[in-house]
């Protein structure tokens, strides 16, 4: 993963880029499953390695597949690198990985693993509390893609929408006549 | 790579090895995310993930035969209209929990037995947040393909 990420730094070819941040995702995944988070490396996959990827792609193909080079920016060097070191240094009075009696380990988490198969009646604890313990949260983070694909619509799409609309209602070739119309704007 | 992607917008890409490939694909794709959707009570997965799922079934197709044809498969309207009703399917759950006497989200009491009504509830959440992710990823790629040359 270290190596991807400094590829990711050294490459100016955003399509590389792109690819390798899909393969940096999938290691990402690979790295749940080794620690038994299924669930999350199932999404790690999906989102990160795959649509991502893809949305990336097609931002690429509207924008450049070049990066501007540019002089290295002290500052904000300097700043990550500060920010990086307090985090690591924060990270020493961490508990130890795994440590059944850190604090998160103590707090309602006994209760799901106790009682969740009496409760709720899954044999999947994770889609227990994320639907039903946690139901708000899981609400808020459906809002918030809600939110997203509205703010695409408003940003990108609604005048391409509505004039597309009657063009794919009739034939193709007045479909793919469309796309340089578009363009011209 | 990124000629597929730009060629994907208007003119259909003349590949038929990875047209069959894809049709021969996609039902399996689709089946495999409802697979994921309902399963996900009992194995890994959710809506979430059956959401992407399906939505990258529809995008390869889009991918393969062109945006124009997928947005013919998935209107983007209906597509529209699919965003809001996963929110609102997830927002009535709760809504008909609170009608029925408990607090929101409290799926209890939607079934005879408690533990009946936790999996009505779940099922119907799962559902929500499944529609709305996919509509949106499908949205999202049409805005995007659309734009392209």
């Amino acid at each position: 993963m270290a190596i991807t990420v400094l590829a990711i730094i050294r490459l100016h070819n955003l399509v590389a880029v792109v690819m390798l941040s899909g393969f940096y995702s999938l290691l990402a995944a690979t790295l749940f499953v080794v620690l038994d988070a299924v669930d999350v490396a199932f999404t790690e996959a999906a989102v990160g390695a795959g649509i991502s990827t893809i949305l990336l792609l097609g931002t690429l193909a509207l924008t450049t597949q070049h990066e501007k080079i540019r002089a290295l920016p002290r500052f904000p060097l300097v700043l990550v690198a500060v920010t990086g070191i307090a985090l690591i240094y924060g990270t020493a009075d961490m508990p130890a990985f795994g440590d059944p009696d850190s604090p998160i380990h103590e707090h309602v988490a006994p209760r799901y693993i106790h009682d969740s198969a009496e409760e709720i009646g899954l044999p999947n604890i994770v889609t227990s509390v994320l639907a039903s313990y946690r139901g708000y949260d899981t609400l808020g983070e459906v809002t918030v893609i809600f939110t997203a694909g509205i703010g695409i619509l408003t940003l990108l799409g609604i005048r391409r929408w509505r004039s597309r609309k009657p063009a794919t209602g009739q034939s193709q070739g007045n479909g793919t006549g469309d796309a340089p119309g578009g363009d011209a704007t | 790579m990124t000629e597929s992607s730009v060629r994907e917008g208007g003119v259909r890409s003349s590949n038929m090895v990875l047209r069959v490939v894809c049709k021969l694909l996609i039902p399996f794709i689709m089946l495999f995310a409802l697979y994921v959707q309902f399963h996900g009570d009992y194995g890994p997965g959710g809506g979430f993930q059956a959401g992407v799922i399906f939505s990258a079934a529809i995008i390869l197709y889009g991918l393969i035969f062109g945006v124009h044809n997928a947005m013919r498969v998935a209107p983007p309207k209906v597509v529209r209209v699919l965003i809001a009703a996963g929110v609102l399917l997830y927002a009535g759950t709760g809504v008909a929990s609170l009608l029925l006497g408990a607090n929101f989200l409290d799926y209890d009491v939607l079934g005879h037995e408690a533990v009946e009504g936790q999996h009505l509830g779940i099922l119907l959440i799962e559902f929500g947040v499944g529609t709305t992710v996919a509509a949106v990823m499908t949205t999202i790629y049409f805005a995007f393909a659309s734009r392209q040359r």
